[in-house]
């Protein structure tokens, strides 16, 4: 098959810039190599807007997170994502973290981040009552927040198809080759054409960047384990908590999620596997007990899942935004760790400038771009008078699939039925919240599978949690 | 109009003995977010159901059916595949289906019988992948007695509460190999006849202070390390056996399903997780009655039968005189005793009355005694005590007529 454009890799990165370069009159495709997108990196990180105060001055990473923040409540607002300006704390605990938030704040004034000052701790306090009696100041950034990863990843996957980009899951890319001036891209069976290429690869960018002889970094995939509270103990938090970065570490945050729970981790180690998703042996008794130097009043009994995410971390320690030195048609979006989240929507701008420049076909606007997507039916979040029209319309509405987080039938039937749909369990409940909350998918998840392979047309049996392998069931019983 | 959420056992119960109690059969209305009543019973095709009750043994759905078919001969309407998404504490209910949309009815009293859920693997600190075939043991049962697909070929359970055992020998009968049940207890949260009968005539090991402290593979799953532990529950470094299988079942407690009552404002007592009720299982809300597993968890489904016709009768008895008054004494779990339903008792007492508890761990040949304002009114030889099996202790009327507002009762286990 014949691209303009190949994006290998169907995570927040790539399938923001796959909407923004869908805005042209150009044959696109992205490139998944997992039964789904938004699988990896995206599916289990904090979901934090952070301001743009970390990053050294100067640093891409201090020019994308700085502007992808400013953008990203707009974005979110036109693909109807879960949003909010929560504000961040930078939490100091005596006077050498006091030291390092004024020089945090210092930087954030180079980087240009807005509405930032520091708080002493009666303000604290009040905004943030159950923090810890020991802390003493906080870095207070206004303007940031937190976003639903995977669903923006997936909103944008979804305007970039109905704007017209191919996607292609379970396409894993083994080769590249450069030939009559066009990559041919092969998984071992199929071949894709494409005149530029764009390696949004995340922890295995380098792998593809080999491909074609680029070897000009590295990934070093850095794992980061998680608990995840219930939403009935969201009250403990009210804006993002992060601790000042010591000699010890750079601690861990307790967070709102756009949905209400607590998110409480990352740590942080360099694992030899690209895919170490496990949880390791006693760490996340090690993650609450860093946790509870913020908020000594931890619930940690209401823990309802755990996960483990894996950074895209490179030695230079900044996001690697550029043509590859191998060939100018080959650009890297490669080391994007934290905050590559925050820094999406610039990251995709930035790219859209870069593909401008190097592609070598002439990109035209096309006339109907949409860079915006149609409300999705939420019914957990509508009034009655709101819910009782949507039934009305479509009965389906009326039927309620998953419990705690109040998911009907007609929206699992709209999340397998959106333009890069859901085909498997996790892919449900990441475009749903069907299987999200406390029971954990216990009553739900055959409900889900029936409606899945309904829809899907397959045998239930063959119906899997996250593609592969991930069988639920085998055979009928005996 | 009376509303019952569940047509389980208990919602099914509550309402014939409401019935009985004289509320029009148009009055009553039970809402059901199955396609059918029955509750949980209907995967449950095991027998020994109805051994108190009955006086016979048969199996879930037989129970099930002897209250599905007295409530066909009546006119009560069961509500089926409709959800009840909210109450407020004017006992306004609401609840949505797909055939009737968005319901709203104002209860003059309701019946809270939705039942209890699975805790689920995320509630524990297992570490390791999140590969499939990691599910609670009923949601293989699920899939085994209703769907009728098997959730897998080898086998570990992790807990050995009642629907694991069950679960255990459901398995091995489809040709599963269940390799051990591992309890992180020194002792099985399951009723004892369950271990002989699902465990011991199928050799299974069931091993205790152990636990699963990691989970193996990237897709399906294809192992678990466990461990035992020491007194503390902690596991002991050293004692790591990795067991190749391709599902492990969790059967590590269950939750009674109270996010509804909490909405309306129905205090929880945080040992049962069910609400605080009074000797006619009402609840903290005045009007709100509550029996069954969302209650407290049953081990025996005869008595959540008994429980609810108990709740079935003070919602029918509220409905015909709403204006009364109550007075009340409260229970308050003694020595070695984990909680007592009902938290409270209305005063005067003018019938005999059941208390039903549960104690901390396993005691052989002890005593219980029954006091009141730490006066001992009552006492009881008891051989065998189990947290896993709940006990009930009938009091006379005689005993308790003295008893006043405020008044003190407490349980206890003690040396005999």
């Amino acid at each position: 098959m014949d691209f303009d454009i190949a994006i290998i890799g169907g995570g927040v990165i790539g399938n923001m810039i796959a909407r923004q370069l869908s805005a042209y009159d150009q044959k696109i495709v992205v490139l998944e190599k997992n039964n789904d997108i938004s699988m990896e990196t995206t599916k289990a990180n904090s979901g934090i807007v952070h301001a743009g105060y970390d990053a050294k001055e100067g640093s891409m990473k201090a020019k994308m997170n700085v502007l992808g923040a400013s953008l990203m409540e707009e974005a979110c607002k036109k693909l109807h994502v879960p949003y909010r300006k929560t504000g961040t704390l930078v939490v100091a605990f005596d006077s050498d973290d006091e030291q390092v938030i004024k020089e945090l704040y210092q930087r954030g004034i180079k980087n240009g981040v807005p509405n930032m000052r520091i708080i002493e701790k009666d303000e604290l306090r009040e905004i943030e009552p159950q923090i810890s009696e020991k802390a003493t100041m906080a870095l207070y950034c206004k303007d940031a927040g937190i976003v639903s990863p995977y669903e923006l990843s997936d909103a944008a996957a979804d305007c970039a198809a109905n704007n017209g980009v191919k996607y292609i899951r379970n396409f894993e890319v083994k080769s590249i080759d450069f030939q009559n001036n066009k990559f041919t891209i092969s998984n071992g069976t199929d071949n894709i054409i494409a005149d530029t290429v764009i390696n949004a690869a995340g922890v295995n960018s380098d792998d593809i960047a080999k491909m074609i002889g680029d070897d000009s970094f590295s990934i070093i995939p850095r794992p980061g384990e998680y608990g995840l509270l219930d939403k009935s103990v969201g009250y403990i938090v009210n804006q993002v908590l992060f601790m000042a970065p010591t000699k010890m570490g750079k601690g861990v945050l307790v967070a709102p999620t756009t949905h209400g729970n607590v998110i409480v981790g990352p740590s942080s180690y360099d694992a030899e596997e690209k895919d170490a998703y496990g949880i390791r042996r006693g760490e996340l008794s090690n993650v609450f007990k860093l946790a509870s130097k913020s908020v000594p009043s931890l619930p940690v009994n209401q823990m309802i899942t755990s996960f483990a995410g894996v950074r895209a971390h490179n030695e230079s320690d900044d996001f690697i935004i550029a043509p590859s030195e191998k060939n100018n048609r080959f650009i890297n979006v490669a080391g994007i760790a934290s905050p590559g989240l925050a820094s999406s929507p610039a990251i995709a701008q930035y790219v859209e400038e870069l593909v401008l420049k190097n592609h070598n076909k002439e990109l035209v606007k096309k006339d109907n771009y949409d860079d915006s997507l149609p409300a999705p039916v939420r019914i957990n979040s509508m009034s009655s008078d709101e819910k009782k029209r949507a039934i009305a319309k479509n009965s389906a509405y009326g039927r309620i699939i998953c419990r705690c987080e109040t998911v009907t039938e007609g929206e699992i039937r709209d999340s397998i039925n959106r333009p890069v749909g859901a085909v498997d369990i996790d892919g449900v409940k990441r475009r749903t919240r069907s299987g999200m909350g406390r029971c954990q998918g216990g009553f739900c998840s055959s409900k889900v599978m029936s409606i899945l392979a309904d829809e899907l047309n397959k045998p239930i049996n063959e119906i899997t949690k996250f593609g592969r392998d991930s069988k639920i069931i085998y055979e009928r019983t005996k | 109009m009376l509303v019952i959420i569940g047509a389980g056992p208990a919602g099914m119960a509550a309402a014939l003995k409401a019935r009985e109690e004289g509320i029009p059969d148009k009055e009553i209305i039970i809402i059901e977010r199955a396609k059918s009543p029955g509750g949980i019973l209907e995967q449950c095709i095991h027998t020994g159901f109805g051994l108190h009750y009955f006086k016979e043994e048969i199996s879930g759905p037989e129970y099930a059916a002897r209250f599905i078919e007295e409530l066909e001969k009546t006119d009560i309407e069961i509500l089926c595949d409709t959800m009840v998404t909210q109450i407020t504490p004017s006992r306004k209910v609401t609840a949505m289906s797909k055939e009737k949309g968005l319901i709203e009815i104002q209860a003059d009293a309701i019946i809270l019988a939705m039942g209890c859920r699975e805790r689920p693997r995320g509630a524990l600190d297992i570490a390791g992948t999140r590969p499939a075939g990691v599910m609670t043991a009923g949601t293989a049962q699920q899939f085994i007695n209703i769907e009728g697909y098997m959730p897998g070929h080898t086998c570990v359970i992790l807990g050995s509460g009642d629907i694991g055992l069950i679960m255990a020998r459901r398995m091995t009968l489809e040709g599963a190999k269940v390799k051990k049940v591992c309890e992180l207890l020194p002792f099985s949260g399951g009723l004892k006849r369950n271990i002989v009968q699902c465990l011991d005539d199928y050799n299974i090991p069931l091993e205790l202070s152990t636990t699963v402290v990691e989970v193996h593979g990237k897709d399906r799953l294809t192992g678990v390390t466990t461990a035992k532990v020491d007194e503390n529950l902690k596991p002991i470094p050293g004692t790591e056996e990795y067991i190749e299988c391709d599902t492990l079942l969790l059967s590590v407690g269950l939750i009674p399903e109270n996010e509804v009552s909490k909405f309306a404002g129905v205090q929880l007592d945080p040992k049962t997780k069910g609400p605080i009720v009074d000797d006619m299982r009402e609840t903290s809300v005045k009007g709100i009655f509550a029996c069954g597993n969302v209650l407290q968890v049953h081990d025996l489904v005869d008595f959540v039968t008994m429980e609810s016709q108990i709740a079935g009768k003070g919602a029918a008895e509220f409905i015909k005189n709403k204006d009364r008054e109550k007075a009340y004494a409260t229970t308050v779990p003694g020595d070695r005793v984990n909680y007592i339903v009902p938290q409270k008792v209305t005063v005067p007492v003018k019938e005999n009355l059941n208390f039903y508890f549960r104690v901390k761990n396993e005691y052989k040949n002890k005593k219980i005694g029954f006091y009141i304002n730490g006066e001992k009114v009552y006492e009881k030889k008891e051989r065998k005590l189990a947290p896993g099996e709940m006990n009930n202790l009938l009091i006379k009327q005689e005993v308790l007529k003295g008893l006043k507002e405020n008044d003190e009762i407490t349980i206890s286990v003690e040396e005999a």
